[in-house]
């Protein structure tokens, strides 16, 4: 199996202000895998996404994203990015939220309309996007931040808690919407707390306290520490450090 | 195209708040009606005294335009007057009609004035050689309140309403997440500004369009000039408002915080607008109203509405109101730098 590097992190290290949020973090994420980042909130996925992302700047050590340092705007149109916080305007409704962000990206007319049904299908929000946001629930804002994110066909997908306040049943479906879109090429980059959830990822990235604990599969992390769970195998690796 | 859906998406945003829309355009309105009632209010019955030598067609004429017509001595009149149970007084003197007028309110004695005016009028044969010579007990000569205040609180209000909006909106667009989610596709900086700066354009200029309106064609202010000129000056504060809000939100975590700017950086500029006389003021306070961009605004509206003057009067204050718009806006694009350096 060819292993083309998507996303390089080179020793990369965040403060704000006194506070190192990242300390000296390096590792790489594949072409075409679905690359999760575990760790409990305030470990500092967020940030890492982020600079991966191109929103905020690492203070020390680089960020490379297709071989292009990061951040550089014309990569932005490559990444699509879903925030933690649904980043939607409330008083719009969704399909003008599609629209505003579909003109952002450069896509108009037939291409814009045509693009907008596809990712709502992908949702399931078909028949909700004549909604004002404001009316939606928690669960229908997330898909329709994941629709925003698919919206310009990104090469590279980086989902911050996709999941968060979803059912079962449309975890479920989002998840399998994510091994549909990976299996086009698209490589994905997913933060979580949830254990069952980093167990779908191919690759994963456990993250306490701004350090990296470790990287691998699953399946891997799992046999080396000899844990049944990736809960037992966060544990060895977070003790281990202590 | 990206600045297109910025504009696009604003427009769509107010007609969805059509409450803050509304407040845009009918709260600097009713505002202006109610001072309009305040300062104006209903026509003010004078009480004028006489003495003998005034023509008997003129009190005839005073009486007529619903005066009390009170015939008395100089002497006693002055005493009514300082009691101010006499609003003026009226002696012939010769070929000069002296009026002598109570005028601590500029109201009566514009009122009282065009009484006097009005019944002048039938000694017009004469009219040429007789004068009109009027002394003022207190006050001075001037005119209506509103009117002078007018075209300062057209700019005021505009100003004001659109500071608060822009810089509510763009707030919010910190603290909801999207501005952050815009920096993360291609958009650049200036065209976030830009498209904010068009996006509210259009608001502003239909605001600043429909106050002047109001104020002129339905209050009657006194408008000398040129509708277009207001309509311009208006259009520029608007955009000084507009990007001093949307730069000044960057320094605000929350609404309440995008408040407290009003009495840091609206309220002083009240008092360098104009509404107070600046002359009064210590030369180095004065010198203060040199960053106030309302005062500019100010004077060239009352240049346009009171004096009538044209382009040349307003030229400067145009000038510098585009250089305040032009350089908040590109502190604007240098603020946002802190979510994104490219």
């Amino acid at each position: 199996m060819s292993k083309e590097v998507c996303i390089r992190v080179e020793n990369v290290s965040k403060s704000f202000g006194k506070k190192q949020v990242i300390q000296d973090v390096t590792f790489e994420i594949y072409k075409g895998e679905i690359f999760g980042m575990l760790g409990p909130s305030g470990a500092g996925k967020t940030t890492i996404v982020k600079m991966m992302a191109g929103i905020d700047e690492a203070s020390k050590g680089t960020i490379f994203v297709f071989d292009t340092k990061m951040p550089h705007l014309q990569m932005m149109k490559r990444i699509g990015f879903m925030a933690q916080s649904d980043a939607l305007y409330n008083d719009l409704t969704a399909l003008e939220n599609l629209q505003f962000f579909a003109m952002i990206y450069g896509l108009k007319g037939s291409k814009q309309k045509k693009r907008i049904e596809e990712v709502a299908e992908l949702v399931n929000l078909t028949n909700d996007l004549k909604k004002p946001v404001h009316a939606y629930s928690g669960g229908m804002k997330r898909r329709l931040s994941l629709a925003v994110a698919l919206l310009h066909n990104p090469d590279l997908l980086i989902l911050d808690e996709p999941t968060v306040g979803i059912d079962p049943v449309l975890r479920q479906a989002i998840w399998e919407e994510l091994r549909r879109i990976q299996e086009k090429g698209t490589t994905i980059v997913v933060t979580t707390h949830v254990m069952d959830e980093a167990e779908k990822c191919q690759r994963l990235a456990m993250i306490r306290d701004g350090r990296l604990i470790a990287v691998g599969s699953p399946e891997d992390l799992k046999k080396e520490t000899h844990s049944q769970t990736l809960e037992e195998a966060f544990l060895y690796f977070g003790g281990a450090r202590a | 195209m990206r600045i297109q859906a910025i504009v696009i998406r604003i427009i769509r945003q107010f007609f969805r708040d059509k409450r803050t829309l509304g407040l845009m355009v009918f709260a600097p309105m009713f505002v202006l009606l109610l001072l309009n009632l305040v300062f104006n209010g209903e026509e003010y019955k004078a009480t004028i005294g006489v003495d003998e030598t005034v023509p008997s067609v003129m009190v005839e004429k005073l009486e007529k335009q619903n005066i009390t017509v009170q015939t008395l001595t100089a002497k006693e009149a002055n005493r009514q007057l300082e009691k101010q149970q006499l609003d003026a007084f009226i002696e012939m003197d010769g070929q000069t009609l002296n009026v002598k007028l109570e005028g601590s309110d500029p109201t009566v004695n514009k009122a009282v004035m065009a009484s006097i005016q009005k019944a002048f009028q039938p000694l017009a044969p004469q009219a040429q050689s007789i004068q009109l010579k009027t002394t003022y007990l207190h006050g001075f000569e001037d005119m209506e309140l509103f009117d002078y205040f007018g075209p300062v609180l057209i700019g005021f209000f505009i100003f004001f309403f659109v500071f608060l909006i822009a810089g509510v909106s763009f707030l919010r667009e910190r603290t909801s997440g999207t501005l952050e989610r815009l920096l993360a596709t291609p958009l650049k900086r200036w065209e976030m500004v830009v498209g904010y700066i068009i996006g509210f354009g259009i608001f502003a200029t239909l605001q600043a369009s429909l106050i002047s309106w109001f104020a002129i064609d339905i209050l009657d202010m006194v408008m000398e000039g040129s509708f277009f000129y207001v309509l311009l000056i208006t259009f520029l504060l608007a955009m000084t408002a507009l990007t001093l809000g949307t730069l000044l939100s960057a320094f605000a975590n929350n609404e309440l915080q995008m408040l407290q700017f009003i009495p840091l950086v609206v309220v002083p500029q009240i008092f360098f607008s104009g509404l107070f006389n600046l002359d009064t003021m210590s030369e180095w306070l004065r010198s203060l109203s040199v960053v106030m961009p309302l005062k500019y605004g100010a004077d060239a509206l009352r240049e346009i509405m009171i004096r009538g003057n044209g382009w040349n009067a307003i030229a400067k204050d145009v000038y510098v109101l585009l250089s305040f718009s032009f350089l908040f806006a590109i502190l604007n694009v240098v603020a946002l730098r802190k979510y994104r350096k490219l």
